[in-house]
């Protein structure tokens, strides 16, 4: 059946998504879910038509996301406010006089997107829809049935949205709503301990939503920092494991009640089942072991805000300075160091340690930076023989480069062959640190000044189409 | 440190063929109350080194787990996955070390933490 899905007007490429992903969380088998846009409106419009088998497994998707605000069964909808009573009277009785008798309570809620309805207005609203039988008696508080009015109006293209062609209004039963108190209780500001890169908690809930977590599955984050992706997980009921390369972060935090493990006990969540230092470059995993992880989900260092640190220091740069042995007497208290861990050698790693360490059918969602200059990015995510991706989602940080959000399935087994080439290019990242250094180095595109630009792109950058000025798509 | 981390690690350093089990130096044990999850544990079960599972709740001090691995049959048992709950999951080492089998090289665990990073010229 064809259900109305209106979102909450934020992360905009995010919104699909992360409803298939909850589909399949929930049971959902095939290819992908059935959706369609009210006519004429554009594909940015917060309202969307989803075909679900069933209204259990809607009210389930909508419970569980972040950024539905609602999905509903639609009574009616019309151009005006005459077309909508003509559909509403058209709409099988069967459909509507169930949620309507006597002994039930209700409520109409009155909504509209990119205008601001008087209190005034919206009572004359509910009042018009006097021509729907209501027997039941209004519950403001608990209502048993919710009903909502939504309207899109054809307003004017200076509030930063793109126009909606033609007036819409809508008349649904609410099926299931979003909870966005999660939101506040878990939002970066109340929480005991941060770092300067802390996933927010909109974000970390919708990678969790991404990896499917559920009860009693395990989830590893390999940069795990101050640990705000895991506490999203842990939310959700998942077993968490991270691994962090600073120990300062790891184990000791600002102190005995402001560390990793403070962050869960905050919100009476259970402590991660494993917390260690570790290289990524370099797992510590023993060598039999695989298919452990149910999701792998992480945000890893490109080298923006924060830049990956990697085993081996001084050693990795060949012929500048001779490599340090570590004399046997301080080998106890030795403090080794760390050579810088470039981007796609990252991710490299990422894929080969997920490959191995991840079940079948497990995901595996990261966050990866492209530069917004590049116009043929799609082709360039990172790739893998285990993997498929399943879902790209972008998020736009600065005019220069934005974030994409990688969701990706584990279809294939990890062979022999597999682990051989991902250490021969082990290797080659060794033997050409410093020339893999330069090469993926974001930060110097980022933060390149603007006349370095110009002379680098030469008259190009003029021809170009100027940017859309609204924040519509990645809001 | 759990165990079942215990379980999962190995020693890494450069030319080690038999880095596991990681032998334990106990400094300090503490136990932790955890949420029995049935489920879970029976995933785990079938990822366990049993041996090195044995062996490594010995050190701790805990020898209720039956030496031979057991038949997979016993994880619908709840009496056998209560102690395999405790001693994967409840047992914790605070303080001490995890020893490389082949090198002697100690990676220390403070306030729970392993420290499986190497030094520069163990990579």
């Amino acid at each position: 059946m064809w259900y109305l899905c209106m979102f909450f007007h934020r992360l905009l490429d995010y919104r699909k998504a992360e409803v298939e992903s909850l589909a399949e969380l929930f049971g959902y088998v095939g290819d992908g879910l059935e959706w369609r846009l009210p006519q004429h409106h554009h594909p940015d419009s917060p309202f969307h038509f989803v075909n679900l088998p069933s209204e259990e497994l809607a009210r389930t998707i909508a419970n569980r996301s972040i950024l539905v605000k609602g999905i509903y069964e639609v009574w009616g909808e019309g151009g005006s406010y005459e077309e909508l009573e003509e559909a509403i009277r058209n709409y099988p009785d069967d459909r509507k006089l169930p949620y309507l008798t006597a002994d039930s309570t209700f409520r109409i809620t009155v909504d509209s997107f990119g205008k601001v309805m008087s209190f005034q207005e919206q009572n004359d609203r509910i009042k018009g829809l006097a021509y729907i039988p209501f027997k039941g008696r209004v519950n403001l508080k608990t209502p048993e049935h919710r009903f909502w009015l939504m309207q899109t109006d054809d307003y004017g293209v200076s509030n930063g949205l793109p126009p909606v062609a033609q007036r819409t209004i809508f008349l649904g039963r609410e099926v299931g709503a979003a909870d966005r108190k999660l939101l506040p209780t878990y939002q970066l500001k109340s929480r005991n301990y941060l770092g300067p890169t802390a996933m927010d908690a909109e974000m970390a809930f919708l990678m969790a939503n991404q990896a499917l977590v559920k009860p009693g599955k395990l989830v590893y984050d390999p940069f795990v920092g101050t640990g705000s992706i895991l506490v999203a997980a842990a939310h959700f009921g998942a077993m968490t494991m991270g691994a962090d390369i600073d120990i300062r972060v790891v184990r000791d935090g600002r102190g005995p009640d402001c560390n990793v493990w403070s962050n869960f006990k905050q919100y009476g969540l259970p402590a991660p089942v494993a917390l260690l230092r570790a290289d990524n470059n370099l797992p510590p995993w023993r060598p039999s072991l695989k298919e452990v992880f149910d999701a792998i989900i992480c945000d890893p260092p490109y080298g923006v805000r924060a830049g990956g640190r990697k085993s081996g220091g001084r050693k990795l740069l060949k012929g500048t300075v001779d490599p340090y042995t570590v004399p046997d007497d301080k080998r106890t208290d030795h403090i080794p160091s760390t050579g810088a861990y470039c981007l796609s050698e990252c991710v490299h790693d990422l894929l080969d340690v997920a490959g191995k360490m991840l079940v079948m059918g497990g995901r595996l969602v990261y966050f990866y930076p492209v530069l917004r200059e590049d116009d043929s990015r799609e082709n360039h995510f990172p790739e893998h023989p285990c993997f498929k991706l399943v879902s790209s989602s972008e998020q736009i940080l600065s005019s220069r480069y934005s974030r994409v959000l990688l969701t990706m399935v584990k279809i294939g087994p990890y062979t022999e062959e597999i682990a051989e080439a991902a250490r021969i290019k082990h290797l080659e990242f060794r033997e050409n640190h410093l020339k893999w250094l330069e090469d993926g180095n974001l930060h110097s595109s980022v933060f390149a000044s603007t006349d370095t630009q110009l002379t680098a792109t030469g008259d190009a950058k003029f021809s170009k189409e100027p940017r859309r000025k609204y924040r519509g798509k990645y809001v | 440190m759990r165990l079942l981390t215990h379980n999962m690690l190995s020693s890494n350093i450069k030319g080690v063929t038999n880095g596991f089990p990681l032998g334990i130096e106990v400094e300090k044990v503490i136990e932790k109350q955890v949420d029995f999850n049935p489920d879970f544990l029976k995933n785990m079960f079938l990822k366990i080194e049993w041996k090195a599972l044995v062996d490594a709740s010995r050190s701790l001090g805990y020898a209720e787990l039956p030496e031979e691995a057991p038949d997979s049959s016993l994880i619908h048992s709840e009496d056998f996955l209560r102690k395999f709950h405790h001693a994967i999951l409840e047992l914790h080492l605070e303080e001490g070390a995890l020893v490389c089998p082949q090198t002697g090289r100690k990676f220390p665990v403070n306030k729970g933490i392993p420290n499986m990073l190497l030094h520069e010229d163990e990579v």
